[in-house]
């Protein structure tokens, strides 16, 4: 479904601020695969996010969804195939629109913007459902400003309105991170059970490893722009925290061990 | 003094379709836009030249509103294919378009007094439905019959445009592609991962804003009987000072609300001013120091009143707090 090949993402070329994002990544996800992301700060995660999503063109190497280069093609056109949602609870809706009007912009995903109404009672009564799944009691506040919903109320809106008219590629990025544990185990809870049920293609990006374990068919981490561990199936099931940490220990030690090698 | 008075009214409910222009791209898309000193003039001189030269008012009116539409694409282009600053992009094409005003229009200002314009054929016909003498009538019967207003034509007719133009706009800004221009002021980021064209959303909203700002202009340049390169000056303000006060007095919570509002706050500026005129060491250079100072006093209007609310209620919480203190010592 998902097909990243040798991409390289290079910011700040030929500055002393040069940074190599991305190197030679490769990275396949199959249909309704759910991908977890794990790795450093700055590691190149939300970079490879958003080069997936066309917020950011590689440099080299190429992306294809389904089978379709979308290289090329400019975010708000590939936007039609991907769902996303963002760190910050703010950025994945209008706050001075109506949590009905978030909806019909989120509906409007797939097809070319008319003149039609965009809450018609039809669309109405297909929020409301889909509302409903998220047992937040949102579908009886539908005509509130979005502003006024708490972080993780807005997190979980944000998630549905990603979701809900499903998308071939789902991005979550660290979709978690800002909100208080209760919330975020609410949020991410939610998150499982709707990939589950729309068996989304999802990549999501977490810093806390057991969310990685626990959730998702296979884990990958990245460190410096490349992906250091990949576990899928059998392997992905075994792996706990302890087992992660140790591996990555390894990793970066061989690479250490590599580095001082080649300087010596 | 009623006439005066009335005369601000019929100019108010014109302005009133600049503000709504105004409102478009300073409320909804987050937009600073100052095209409109430009584009006001652009529509005058458009109809101006038309009328003129014999058009008729109607088509040399709509043509304003399309030269309006055009000036908008433009600071909508330079602003999102050539990534200048919003404020910059307006102030780049109001400038180009003081000179290309100055070309449509040959000379820098046109009377119209003695042609045929949309408002006199307006009341031309009116005057034959005797609908003046009814209104009249009334208003002597009320005892206001000392001084009556030449034609309510013009007052009506510009009420029902404005209004039309009013809920148009709520009903467009209702739609698939309003929606996205509201969202595109409001979270642009969040749009475009909806798969909108953001900057499409952009010039699309700037051109409509400057379509009503330009046939405001039209009809401004046929209510008061000429076209002059000058009249766009402070005209943004006029248009923000309409949408504040709106917004202070009448409300924004809605689209509609927040629409009508504008066409109050563009009534009571002018309502004001006109008044203030009128007083008697005030003179017409004082207008601009006057809407200064309407503008200041609507900006801090919420602030006071909603800090006076704000303490109100902290007070009337900290007395329950402290009779519910008091009570449960008393219940020991
Ligand atoms: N637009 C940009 N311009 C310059 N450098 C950038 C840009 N975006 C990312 N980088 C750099 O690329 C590297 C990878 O950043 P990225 O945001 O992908 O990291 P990350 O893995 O998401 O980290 P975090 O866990 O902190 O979110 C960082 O060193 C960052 O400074
Ligand atoms: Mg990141």
């Amino acid at each position: 479904m998902l097909h990243l090949n040798g991409i390289y993402k290079v910011f700040n070329e030929g500055t002393p601020d040069e940074k190599l994002a991305l190197q030679n990544l490769q990275l396949q996800l199959k249909k309704g695969e759910f991908v977890t992301v794990i790795g450093s700060n700055g590691a190149g995660k939300s970079t490879l996010m958003n080069m997936v999503s066309g917020k950011i063109l590689p440099d080299a190497g190429e992306v294809l969804i389904d089978g379709q280069k979308v290289s090329g093609v400019e975010e708000h056109q590939r936007a039609k195939l991907i769902g996303r949602v963002f760190q910050d609870p703010m950025a994945g809706t209008a706050p001075h629109m109506t949590i009905e009007e978030n909806m019909a912009i989120a509906y409007g995903r797939t097809n070319r913007r008319g003149l039609r109404f965009g809450v018609t009672n039809k669309r109405k009564a297909f929020f409301k459902e889909s509302l409903e799944t998220l047992h937040l009691g949102l579908e009886n506040r539908m005509t509130a400003k979005v502003g006024l919903l708490s972080g993780g109320e807005r997190q979980a809106l944000s998630l549905l309105m990603a979701t809900f008219t499903n998308p071939k590629i789902l991005l979550l990025d660290e979709h978690t991170a800002a909100l208080d544990p209760s919330r975020a185990e609410l949020v991410t809870q939610l998150t499982k059970e709707i990939v589950e049920q729309s068996k989304l293609t999802t990549l999501m990006v977490t810093h806390n490893m057991q969310q990685a374990i626990d959730l998702g068919d296979s884990l990958i981490m990245m460190d410096k722009g490349q992906i250091i561990f990949e576990a899928r199936g059998e392997e992905k099931r075994a792996l706990t925290v302890e087992k992660l940490l140790n591996e990555f220990q390894r990793i970066k030690g061989e690479k250490m061990n590599n580095d001082r090698a080649v300087l010596a | 003094m009623f006439t005066a008075v009335f005369n601000s009214f019929e100019s108010g409910m014109i302005y009133a379709i600049m503000a709504l222009g105004v409102y478009l791209t300073f409320r909804i898309l987050d937009f600073p836009d100052l095209t409109v000193e430009g584009s006001f003039v652009t529509g005058a001189s458009v109809a101006a030249i038309m009328i003129v030269n014999g058009y008729s008012p109607i088509i040399a009116t709509l043509a304003a509103l399309g030269a309006g539409f055009l000036a908008g694409i433009l600071t909508g282009l330079l602003h999102t294919k050539g990534k200048v600053n919003p404020l910059l992009s307006g102030i780049l094409v109001m400038i180009a378009l003081y000179s290309i005003n100055l070309r449509i229009m040959g000379t820098s200002n046109i009377p119209l007094l003695s042609q045929k314009t949309l408002l006199t054929n307006i009341q031309d016909a009116w005057a034959k439905t005797g609908i003046d003498d009814v209104l009249n009538g009334l208003l002597t019967a009320i005892g206001l019959g000392d001084s009556l207003p030449k034609t309510w034509s013009i007052l009506l007719m510009m009420l029902v445009i404005t209004v039309l133009i009013q809920v148009g706009m709520s009903v467009f800004l209702k739609t698939e592609i309003g929606l996205a221009i509201r969202a595109t002021g409001d979270n642009e980021a969040m749009v475009k991962s909806f798969s909108a064209h953001t900057g499409n959303m952009k010039v699309l909203g700037l051109a409509i804003s400057n379509a009503l700002v330009a046939f405001s202009g039209a009809l401004i340049a046929q209510y008061n009987g000429f076209s002059d390169i000058g009249m766009g000056i402070g005209m943004i303000v006029i248009g923000l000072a309409s949408v504040i006060i709106g917004e202070a007095i009448f409300g924004a919570k809605t689209i509609v609300r927040a629409t009508l509002a504008v066409i109050g706050g563009s009534l009571i500026y002018h309502f004001v001013v006109t008044l203030a005129l009128r007083v008697d060491f005030l003179q017409t250079g004082d207008v601009k120091l006057i809407t200064a100072l309407i503008v200041i006093g609507a900006l801090l209007l919420p602030l006071i009143t909603e800090g006076r609310k704000v303490k109100a209620r902290k007070k009337k919480r900290l007395m329950e707090l402290q009779f519910d203190h008091k009570s449960l010592e008393e219940g020991k």
